[in-house]
């Protein structure tokens, strides 16, 4: 008897509006980019070449020259920050995309069908969140040894679940629907119905979802090179260069210092961006920060 | 001198005017009903008695109660006056009651924290009150949790927290609106003679002018924020003079005109039934079949009625010894209770261009029914056909044909569409059905055809469903429905959610469609007003059971069964109620 | 009662019994042989053979996977290729630095989560919401091992006050002990506490819109009273999940920060057995951090029911 308040589709215009007014959304967004150009301008062009060592510049402090100061083998931190800041979307973004690739199925599967498919795989779930990604990855580099794609795989099989769950839960809350019902009366296969009116309606779930997963995924990805088990040298990566700062940080402190506030930065921003666009997706919530 | 005094009192919340000039009083021991449609603002006014709005709202005028005034009230005194003095019964049961605590402590709570008495003294008056509104001790004990009641129960536990303390007003805003007609006849009684034991005053905030009109000694009408007429109930329903009071009576006690269905009357253009017509046609007869496939003869349903008296030829739908179980609780890890009839042994049938009632009170199992004609669910037992083929546990695509011929109407116009999809996706749905998929310009052209039908424009092609009210969802629901002009409409309480005019409308649409496309109808439906006001035939649903069947107006008028009985003795009717009211006032 | 609780025992049992599977099949599809990586490469054909038939490597693969387990469940761990010693003693020593460590993290992020989040949520949108919610939007996005880093440079390196690493040994004395500890614990439980909060203020926000919190007001209780009494307990539903998820992220935590501080803890242990692929060692402690999790999230599991009476069914 209870009547539902339905999400209110709104056009592109008024979600533009709203997102030029919502001020974290904004930030995220603007930081999120400059990121991201960073990384692309990496390809073209940064400061130093990080493939030569100086060893005559070793443990700069900052300077006009260098801003960010120079490592123990004097390479520009700046430079490093900015290749570094490839691998870590890469990483991040390629494990999103196993995540969503393969748990969003069947995460909507498991919704579909109920019975026993969905309760194996849930109880799937439940194992592999039994092993933190960190563990996986321990467990892959003892099999494959070390690497930038053990990191991927590791925090991409942690992703399936999270994006199985978050798609299953979205996709429980619709099934119960009149218009599915609707839909079904209509002649509509699980599988269209899905296609046509589940997915639509749980994009919004998956994409802040997946913003989160994006910025958990550069964290972890920095903590597994920073323990050796991500990137390997000489491909910069910002998780190595706080592992070799770690030693160095009474005489050159700004070798930890910059690329951990790229990290922090970086995952701030997506995590202003989910925020926001959480916010500006969901009606109910007015909150503006 | 009144108990609650309410003048000019006008309420915007942000910059939003909700009330403008509100008058209103309760004296002591009187029953007040508040009425208007959704968004009239009667909600908000008893929250501005009770103090409980939003931070933003501002309110500006006088509320008086019992001498205080509640406008210049702190919180503190608010709260000493909240639970005590003023007790307040919501709407929805089902979530008013907090999960993870029992029933004993919720009501206790309040007695103790205004008393200041002891636990043991507290949950004393906790029981007694709960006897007192219906919950015994012996069947109900203090510890209790919400979830193990139902919603009439849970309902009847609000109210004990309402009036432990005695309140001098009690405020119940559409305390009964989620619940069925013979718990709201139960409910309505109760507060009825809590009032009356304890010289309260009641305001009664209601939709339902039915309902108000039984209950109150006087009335106030509101619409849009503003009272429109106001004063002693009886004077007020037999005289309406007010232009807004006529019109929502009338509405409540309106009955469609019905014509009966003619055959060669609609107004089809042969385009739109094109690719329509089904094997189950065909099959029908020869001479229909060759009838229906060709131009000239546009609508196959239409034969329907031309054809023999029931009896002598296939039921559109013949249910036979039909029963749904569902697995019983878990009770261990290994034991489950006994399974659950929803269904039982049920057996009907429903002829083409009928239009036929379910009746019956809320988990009667009239829904699960439903849902098993339409396909949507399988029997445990006993079959179902349509047009004489069996329909049940077949795959989607032996059920296409039947599914061509039978649609769906809901009772939530919120909720029976899918929020991001445009109006032509969303009523062209069912065209997925047909064997030959029409063009994208055919499609459009059929949409705009059944939207032509259910009086809207084809300006609304391109629209998403929240850009509609209620009432023009509704519209929706049923072109929807009868785009591939099936043969049969089941409606699951299609007008339960809508305002009285706009119930009164759909109504008239639902009518209108039956004469005019010769579709048979299955409403389903506690209220017992809309099977009068549309339906030949009435099956009344009790636990599972048919119990009784008939002409409606046999049964609403002499009803057999008990569970009949008690729906037709429950059921609010304006005529009745403004009768006793002038017998009662003079 | 016991129907929920039974089903989710017996669930949490199956999932260890996978997760032994998948550990197990780990060990099998690992490239080298235990034999020849324990004998050195001088060793001959034959001796290999000899101790793979010794340490039951020649056995059916089935047997084998009992074998382990049932030695598991024994607390046999088997012997370190490269210690020499029972794993076991190996886990006992170092669990004495990992589980004190890893129970002051999360002993302090729910000190600090809790009241935080459930302050913010009272004071929505005020000054105190926005400021500790800007704060912990940040502390989320701090990764805990360089967090360390500038604990350690901030304490150890320029004040002085506590030891930048290494572990003196309970023998040390407890306070010289937790003094190595504090450093790592806050590290640990800062960007914990960051998300505790946040998830805490929103769970506290979405109870408060309730329609049962209108039903306390209604009842006269003060708004404060109002959130302690009803509002609090069902808001820790979430919580708790939270809560649960947290316990595997801190134990991951934990196998960083403790190479951060240099804490002979389990996660040093595992990474120096990466490097001389010690792998029964390997195994061992991720069977045995697996182990927890699953634990930690029946634990998790059983208090729902006591919070929640619904999970309970009929008494």
């Amino acid at each position: 008897m209870t009547l539902q308040t339905e999400i209110p589709r709104e056009s592109l215009t008024s979600l533009a509006a709203k997102a030029l007014h919502h001020r974290s959304f904004i930030a995220g967004f603007f930081v999120t980019v400059l990121v991201a150009g960073m990384a692309a301008l990496s390809f073209l062009w940064t400061p130093y070449d990080v493939t030569k060592l100086v060893i005559s510049d070793k443990l700069l402090a900052p300077s006009a020259a260098h801003w960010f100061g120079t490592d123990h083998f004097g390479r520009d931190v700046l430079s490093m920050i900015m290749i570094g800041a490839r691998n870590s979307i890469a990483v991040a973004l390629v494990a999103v995309g196993i995540g969503i690739g393969i748990g969003v199925p069947l995460g909507c599967w498991a919704a579909a069908r109920g019975g026993f498919v969905d309760e194996a795989l849930m109880r799937l779930n439940d194992l592999v969140f039994a092993f933190p990604a960190l563990l996986s990855a321990i467990m892959i580099t003892a099999i494959f040894g070390p690497g930038a794609i053990n990191a991927i795989i590791a925090i991409g099989i942690f992703n399936i679940p999270v994006f199985a769950r978050v798609a299953r839960a979205g996709a429980l809350s619709i099934w119960p629907r009149e218009y599915i019902l609707a839909a079904r009366a209509a002649g509509k296969g699980k599988a269209l119905i899905t296609l046509e009116h589940i997915l639509p309606n749980i994009a919004t779930l998956l994409l802040v979802q997946g913003t989160i997963q994006f910025a958990l995924g550069i964290l972890a990805e920095a903590s597994l090179s920073y323990v050796g088990l991500g990137a390997q040298p000489p491909m910069p990566s910002w998780g190595r260069m706080l592992f070799e700062a770690q030693t160095r940080m009474a005489q050159a402190p700004w070798m930890a210092i910059f690329p951990g506030m790229a990290i922090v930065i970086t995952v701030l921003a997506l995590n202003l961006l989910g925020d926001g666009v959480a916010d500006i997706l969901d009606p109910k919530s007015r909150r503006r920060r | 001198m009144s108990l609650l005094d309410i003048q000019n009192l006008s309420l915007a919340i942000g910059n939003r005017p909700i009330l403008k000039d509100v008058d209103l009083a309760v004296a002591p021991g009187e029953v007040v009903g508040l009425v208007g449609e959704s968004g009239s603002g009667k909600s908000m006014t008893a929250m501005t008695v009770m103090q409980l709005l939003p931070f933003t709202a501002k309110a500006a005028g006088s509320v008086r109660f019992d001498g205080i005034d509640i406008l210049a009230a702190t919180e503190d005194q608010m709260c000493a006056l909240r639970g005590d003095d003023i007790g307040m019964v919501f709407q929805e049961p089902m979530t008013a009651l907090n999960p993870v605590k029992t029933i004993g402590e919720q009501v206790a709570e309040g007695i103790r924290w205004h008393t200041k008495a002891g636990r043991a003294e507290a949950e004393e008056r906790a029981r007694k009150i709960l006897d007192r509104v219906g919950l015994p001790e012996a069947k109900f004990p203090l510890t209790r949790y919400p979830h193990e009641l139902s919603g009439g129960q849970r309902q009847r536990v609000v109210i004990a927290i309402a009036c432990a303390l005695k309140p001098k007003l009690l405020i119940a805003d559409e305390p009964t609106t989620a619940l069925d007609v013979v718990l709201q006849a139960q409910i309505l009684d109760l507060l009825r003679d809590l009032v009356h034991e304890n010289k309260m005053g009641l305001l009664l905030i209601s939709h339902d002018l039915a309902v108000v009109t039984e209950m109150s000694d006087r009335i106030t009408i509101m619409r849009h924020g503003e009272v429109m007429e106001a004063g002693e109930t009886a004077r007020t329903l037999s005289s309406q003079t007010h232009p807004y009071t006529r019109q929502l009576a009338l509405a409540s006690m309106h009955v469609p005109k019905r014509r009966p269905f003619f055959p060669l009357e609609g107004e089809m253009s042969p385009k739109a039934t094109e690719g329509v017509a089904s094997e189950g046609n065909v099959a029908r007869s020869d001479i229909v079949s060759k009838m229906s496939s060709t131009a000239e003869t546009p609508f196959p349903g239409r034969f329907a009625a031309i054809s023999p008296p029931r009896g002598e030829r296939t039921p559109l739908v013949s249910v036979e010894n039909v029963s749904r179980l569902y697995p019983g609780r878990r009770t261990s890890f290994f034991g489950r209770s006994a399974p659950v009839h929803a269904v039982d042994d049920v057996s009907l049938s429903i002829a083409p261009a009928q239009s036929v009632a379910l009746v019956g009170r809320s988990g009667c199992g009239k829904s699960t029914l439903a849902r098993m004609i339409l396909a949507l669910d399988n029997p445990s037992a006993g079959a179902i056909r349509f047009r004489g083929e069996p329909i049940s546990h077949r795959n989607e695509a032996e059920l296409k044909p039947a599914r061509r011929d039978m649609q769906v109407v809901f009772q939530d116009p919120y909720g029976s569409f899918d929020p991001r999809q445009s109006v032509e996706k969303l009523v062209a749905e069912p065209l997925h059905l047909l064997e030959k998929k029409p063009t994208p310009a055919e499609r459009r052209e059929m949409v705009a055809h059944a939207l032509n039908e259910v009086g809207l424009g084809p300006a609304d092609l391109d629209k998403y469903p929240h850009e509609f009210s209620g009432g023009q969802r509704q519209r929706l629901s049923i072109a929807r429905a009868i785009i591939t002009r099936p043969k049969l409409i089941v409606a699951d309480e299609p007008v339960s959610a809508l305002d009285v005019s706009i119930r009164a409308q759909i109504l008239d649409l639902f009518a209108d469609l039956n004469g005019r496309l010769g579709v048979a109808y299955l409403f389903i439906t506690h209220d017992l007003t809309v099977a009068r006001a549309i339906t030949d035939e009435v099956l009344v649903m009790h636990e599972g059971r048919i119990v009784e069947r008939g002409a409606t107006k046999e049964i609403l008028d002499r009803p057999q069964s008990e569970a009949a009985q008690a729906l037709v003795a429950a059921a609010p009717d304006l005529h009745r109620a403004i009768a006793r009211k002038i017998q009662e006032q003079g | 009662m016991t129907a929920y609780l039974l089903k989710r025992v017996a669930i949490a049992f199956a999932t260890l019994v996978l997760a032994s599977i998948v550990v197990f099949a780990v060990l099998e599809i690992l490239p080298g042989d235990p034999a020849r990586l324990m004998l050195g490469m001088n060793a001959t054909a034959e001796q290999v053979e000899q101790v793979r038939t010794q340490m039951g490597l020649n056995d059916p693969l089935l047997l084998r996977y009992f074998h382990w387990v049932g030695n598991l469940v024994l607390l046999d761990f088997g012997r370190s290729y490269t210690y020499s010693v029972p794993v076991i003693d190996l886990v006992r020593e170092r669990v004495a630095v990992s589980l004190p460590l890893a129970l002051i993290a999360l002993a302090l992020s729910t000190l600090i989560a809790i009241p935080v989040g459930l302050h913010a949520a009272s004071r929505q949108g005020r000054f105190g919401d926005t400021v500790s919610m800007g704060v912990s939007q940040i502390g989320v996005a701090i990764p805990n091992f360089w967090f360390a880093l500038l604990l350690i440079y901030l304490f150890a390196v320029w004040l002085k006050w506590v030891p930048a690493g290494g572990f003196p040994g309970w023998s040390a004395g407890i306070w010289q002990a937790l003094k190595a500890l504090i450093l790592p614990a806050v590290a640990l439980a800062l960007p914990q506490a960051a998300i505790l909060a946040r998830v805490t203020r929103q769970a506290m926000i979405e109870v408060l819109s309730e329609d049962y919190i209108r039903t306390a007001r209604a009842k006269g209780m003060p708004y404060r009273a109002v959130l302690w009494r009803h509002a609090l307990r069902n808001a820790m539903i979430p919580v708790l999940t939270i809560l649960g998820l947290q316990f595997a992220f801190l134990l991951a935590g934990t196998i960083i920060i403790e190479n951060v501080f240099y804490l002979p803890g389990l996660g040093r242990l595992i990474f120096q057995a990466i490097t001389q692929r010690d792998l029964i060692v390997v195994e061992s402690v991720v069977m045995l951090l697996v182990a927890t999790v699953i634990l930690v999230n029946l634990v998790v599991d059983f208090s729902y029911a006591m919070i929640d009476p619904r999970l309970r069914g009929r008494s």
